[in-house]
């Protein structure tokens, strides 16, 4: 009898497709933002992928999720649409916010990917605040953040993790250490270089794991929010990895070597999959098959979504508040 | 009507918390009753899962009111002073005031962040300020600043169950007032403003606990045979520009009058709209009583050369009388 907890060879073919649609979906944009076509100032996950999809393969649609202001990847591995979350980061009106939100802000509610934010840190409690109203209700739903090492140097870290401990939310943070704060090396923004240490003096369980390495993700995560589910209490898993791209779509990335850049690239989280895929049997060209339909899916998205219509300039008033009479503060002079 | 606003503050959160399970508090010390006692007894009645004491981490605790507030609660969040504000400024201007807007409409964040300002008694720099303006600026949020108990107790109500966040700012100076009056029938609207009193020669625009002292001036000025209007505006965002609209365009003469400091506070907006969309109406130019621009100082004798207070308004009203 196989154990539904351990991923078979299809489960694990299935990461990997969703490994490269996040791999395609940010090459798209960074091809598109190059091009004038991506308004504000995307940030990609390059290299970060198996971090989204190793935790998000244990979530279900009523599970929430923040994310920071790197997010596509776990939007798509959440399973938002395709077309509309590019739709969203190119500012259409069939983006998952209508154009209101863009790449730092998606938010896919019914889908129970309650945001992305463009300040570091500040999704933090309100992951805290969707697991405290999951608990009040009795749900046996999660909460999930990520956030990068740089989100640890704000206060509001600490005072999140201090809170979710004393209230034992189910919540799971999980950090993506890709080990810099914008442009600045961990070891020059803290004087603590793990963030799972962060966890022990408030007496929260966690693990710091190799985030480059699926396998190591799914099992980690796994674990972790089977224990939340129980009401375990909140986790910390940190994840080892590295922003194969810069900060944001344009970083010139003077503050990186091309040495370190270089060997970077054969720690790819895809690779690393392709080789236990390979290991485990599947040929090369059936996994080939694989990424190319992932390729597929995300141009076809993209031809979609670049052929929706533009948000109306009309509606530019629309949700600010919960009824148009709440909005008439301001009368704007025609 | 025998409750004083503390008291009454208390039953109107006691009845929206028996009406609707969503309501939920918390807030430092909020389960021992809060720093002034507006929630006490509410633990007992309703659990420490739905009256949550929180360590003293405002920018945390704002966040986890609006997650929450995203998830279907209806966080009541007390942040103890509003000089206390400012930590959880990054949340409420970039988080909760937004989310609405940033995703186009899929969440909401009705959220009552109930806060307290105000000079009295000597409070200081630190724990006497009347911050409003600041929020006014902020698309998004909801500022509520109630003038008398009967009016928090409404407004409240309304506040809570309103879909959008809202500050609620409580003046301390009226925190034990009683007020001989019966409760309304019917909730107010957020965004309507009251005529707190009929006149005819000039219209003081007034909020909080400062309308109490236009009404003061009007008992004083009527002995001269000045008619003057009180309009209390209730809530600052939305602004209520047709009420203050109909005032002005009988009286035609107008101040307004708050305890913030006058330089950039609510008056500025509410005179630059009037001249903008009322000049004609104007006799006088629109003038304003506010607090000098000085942080609020300890000593008894500073705090009362500081504050604006009703002799401020006689004068101005006299300044402009016909």
């Amino acid at each position: 009898m196989t154990d539904p907890a351990v991923p078979t060879v299809a489960d694990w073919k299935r990461m990997y497709r969703s490994l490269w649609r996040i791999r395609y979906f940010e090459g798209q944009v960074q091809r598109l933002a190059a091009a004038g076509e991506v308004p504000g100032f995307p940030h990609l996950s390059t290299g970060q992928e198996a971090v989204a999809v190793g935790v998000c393969a244990h979530l279900t649609r009523e599970d929430t999720l923040f994310t920071s202001h790197r997010g596509h990847g776990h939007t798509l591995a959440k399973g938002s649409d395709v077309q509309a979350t590019f739709a969203e980061i190119i500012g259409r009106d069939s983006g998952l916010c209508r154009g209101r939100g863009g790449s730092m802000h998606l938010v896919d509610a019914a889908n129970g990917m309650l945001g992305a934010t463009g300040v570091v840190a500040g999704n933090l409690p309100l992951a805290a605040g969707a697991a405290w109203a999951a608990q009040s209700r009795g749900e046996t739903t999660i909460s999930v953040v990520f956030f990068g090492d740089g989100a640890t140097g704000a206060g509001v870290f600490h005072e999140t993790v201090n809170l979710a401990v004393l209230w034992k939310l189910p919540l799971l943070f999980v950090c993506e250490n890709n080990g810099y704060a914008e442009f600045t090396s961990r070891e020059e923004h803290s004087a603590v270089m793990r963030v799972s240490a962060f966890a022990a003096p408030y007496g929260m369980p966690a693990r710091t794991i190799d985030g480059n390495d699926l396998l190591a993700v799914h099992a980690a995560a796994g674990e972790a929010i089977a224990a939340l589910r129980h009401g375990s209490g909140p986790y910390l898993l940190e994840c080892m990895t590295y922003r194969m791209a810069g900060h944001y779509v344009g970083d010139a990335q003077h503050y990186r070597s091309k040495e370190e850049l270089a060997a970077v690239r054969e720690k790819c989280p895809i690779e690393r999959l392709k080789r236990h895929l390979i290991e485990c049997g599947a040929k090369d060209a059936e996994l080939d098959a694989i990424a190319e339909e992932a390729r597929r899916e995300v141009l076809q998205a993209v031809a979609q979504a670049r052929a929706a219509p533009r948000p109306d300039p009309a509606t530019v008033l629309d949700y600010v508040y919960s009824a148009p009479s709440l909005v008439a503060i301001s009368r704007v002079i025609p | 009507m025998s409750e004083t606003f503390i008291e009454i503050l208390r039953r109107a959160l006691d009845e929206e918390m028996g009406r609707d399970p969503a309501v939920h508090l918390l807030g430092e010390d909020v389960a021992a009753g809060g720093a002034f006692g507006v929630t006490n007894g509410l633990a007992q009645k309703y659990g420490t899962q739905r009256v949550r004491n929180t360590p003293i981490s405002e920018a945390a605790i704002t966040g986890i009111a609006t997650g929450a507030a995203l998830c279907g609660l209806r966080p009541v969040l007390e942040i103890m002073f509003i000089d206390f504000a400012t930590l959880a400024l990054d949340c409420l201007v970039n988080q909760s005031a937004k989310y609405r807007y940033m995703s186009g409409g899929q969440l909401a964040v009705p959220m009552v962040v109930r806060t307290q300002a105000g000079a009295a008694g000597g409070a200081a720099a630190q724990h006497s300020q009347s911050l409003e303006a600041w929020f006014i600026h902020v698309p998004g949020l909801v500022v509520v600043a109630p003038s008398s108990p009967l009016e928090a107790y409404g407004l409240l109500k309304s506040a809570v169950r309103l879909g959008d966040p809202v500050l609620f700012i409580e003046h301390k100076r009226l925190y034990t007032l009683k007020e001989e009056r019966a409760l309304d029938a019917e909730l107010p609207q957020i965004g309507k403003a009251r005529v707190a009193r009929v006149g005819t020669d000039v219209t003081v625009i007034a909020y909080s606990a400062m309308v109490r002292n236009a009404l003061e001036a009007a008992d004083e000025l009527s002995r001269s045979g000045l008619s003057v209007e009180v309009l209390d505006l209730r809530t600052l965002v939305p602004l209520d520009m047709a009420a203050i609209a109909a005032s002005v365009s009988k009286t035609h003469r107008v101040l307004i009058a708050h305890e913030a400091v006058q330089n950039g506070g609510v008056g500025a907006e509410i005179c630059a709209r009037i001249g903008s969309d009322l000049f004609d109406e104007l006799d006088a130019p629109v003038t304003r009583v506010g607090c000098p621009f000085a942080p609020i100082p300890f000593a008894p004798e500073l705090e009362q050369a500081l504050l604006p207070a009703t002799p401020n308004i006689v004068r101005a009203v006299r300044a402009l009388a016909p």
